[in-house]
């Protein structure tokens, strides 16, 4: 999908007008393994930019989600909490975490895919 | 891939989960050539390891296989692991891989007359096979395995190649280990997974064997216990034969015996989500009593399982203690060992008829 962005921390944002999807990138759930659980906000909470607002655990650890963008979360992935390995299986389809209604301006440091894949190819060696 | 004593493992092939439920529900083939193998002979064999392990070697009859341990003066684990009696003066000796160069130095160290002791770790090569359905799944060309008993071996063929088929594991399972040459073994490892993909085989990697190992409840030397955990500690005073005669940390152990030990690895259970990781606090009515040194979360039961070291002589089945995890309490419960009981024949070696 070529409107996707991605940031440093491996998360990814979709935009339809106000309205942000938040998910991890394949190469995280990758680097995590099988995922086993989430720990999710509640809708309605305001989230500021890169604050913590949950956790992903795999077998082999456990990782802290970072917001993207602001803004006020209007909807939370519920089929994760049954099927946390969506996030495995289809991390920029059905393994979406979270939407956000954004609170002023996408951030200018969001990457494209290009870049986004410097960054991960840095990370893995 | 991650390094696990020197050696490259791939943490897994596919999923971690897939291939944990292979194990329990068909069978996975891992590749455990990191495990040290040490060959050692002489008329004087098996007083020499009697002299350097805790269990009892006498009664081993040639074809069968013990778990021991291998302990310092002062009764700590210099290291847990399998001996094979081949014939009356040579044994195969099954060494962790992070421990292989410690232990061989310590038993290089007591060598006496009429003893080699060999490092036959690169040249020939170990792969497990391990499920309830390994059994019926072994490769044409393989030799009739039905009369080996659990911890029994021998000579025989896998896909007819040669090498030494052993009834043991680490996974709670039925299975074999396979020693075979290393020239040979890749001729193996496919003729398995080819033959037995259709019934739902899978290589499995280091994720599925610490869960496997961690549902059996069977120790990894490092996590659950190291030189400083005496084998009454660890849970494996059974593997200690005070009865047998004179061993390197026998005196240490009588007084532990007696005494009673301080400390005890209990198993207990999370609700799904909280995992326990390695070195998190245990604590009881609001008072730190221990650690955790393995957790995971079971695909298989559906809920995280862990071990811990707590510095109190027990707790009861059933008892509620807390558990950090991510910087957090999470409600705990005590249960039975092992957590899961696959289809493994029985988890003591038979002695000599």
């Amino acid at each position: 999908m070529a409107d996707r962005r991605y940031t440093k921390t491996h998360e990814w944002v979709t935009v339809d007008g106000k309205t942000v999807t938040v998910g991890i990138t394949d190469f995280a759930q990758a680097q995590l393994g099988d995922v086993v659980f989430l720990e999710l906000p509640s809708p309605g909470r305001k989230l500021a930019m890169r604050e913590t607002f949950g956790v992903v655990e795999s077998v082999k650890a456990a990782s802290d989600l970072y917001a993207p963008v602001a803004g006020r979360i209007s909807a939370v992935n519920d089929k994760l909490t049954t099927k946390p390995e969506l996030i495995n299986s289809d991390p920029y389809g059905e393994g979406w975490i979270l939407k956000l209604e954004l609170a002023g301006e996408l951030p200018s440091d969001l990457l494209d895919e290009s870049e986004y894949k410097k960054v991960t190819e840095g990370a893995s060696h | 891939m991650v390094d696990f004593g020197g050696w490259e493992l791939p943490q897994q092939y596919t999923s971690i989960r897939d291939e944990h439920l292979a194990v329990r529900k068909v069978a996975g083939l891992f590749d455990i050539s990191h495990m040290g193998r040490l060959v050692v002979e002489g008329a004087g064999a098996e007083a020499y390891l009697q002299h350097l392990m805790t269990n009892d070697l006498a009664p081993l009859g040639a074809g069968h296989a013990i778990y021991t341990l291998m302990c310092k003066e002062d009764g700590g684990a210099i290291d847990d692991l399998v001996i094979y009696r081949e014939t009356e003066d040579r044994f195969l000796v099954v060494v962790n891989a992070s421990n292989r160069e410690k232990d061989t130095a310590w038993m290089r160290k007591h060598l006496g007359q009429g003893v080699t002791l060999e490092d036959h770790t690169p040249d020939l090569s170990l792969i497990a096979f391990q499920g309830p359905k390994a059994h019926e799944l072994l490769p044409r060309g393989s030799s009739e395995t039905e009369d080996i008993p659990y911890f029994g071996f021998r000579p025989g063929k896998v896909a007819g190649v040669s090498g030494l088929i052993s009834r043991t594991g680490y996974t709670g399972e039925d299975g074999f280990e396979l020693f075979i040459d290393s020239k040979d073994v890749v001729k193996v490892w496919d003729a398995i997974l080819d033959e037995g993909k259709s019934a739902g085989v899978l290589p499995a990697g280091l994720g599925a064997r610490d869960a496997t190992r961690l549902e059996a409840a069977l120790r990894l030397y490092g996590n659950d216990m190291d030189e400083t955990v005496n084998p009454y500690e660890a849970g494996l005073g059974w593997t200690v034969k005070l009865g047998k005669g004179e061993f390197v940390g026998r005196d240490a152990l009588v007084a532990v015996k007696e005494q009673g030990a301080k400390r005890t690895l209990i198993g207990f259970k999370t609700e799904p989500g909280n995992i326990p990781r390695h070195g998190a606090a245990v604590s009881h009515a609001g008072r730190r009593v221990g650690v955790v040194t393995s957790g995971t979360h079971s695909f298989f039961l559906g809920y995280p399982v862990a071990l811990a070291m707590i510095e109190v002589p027990s707790f009861p089945v059933g008892e509620k203690i807390a558990v950090e995890v991510r910087g957090r309490e999470a409600q705990a419960e005590v249960v039975n060992l092992p957590f899961y009981r696959g289809s493994a024949r029985s988890v003591v070696a038979p002695a000599k008829s």
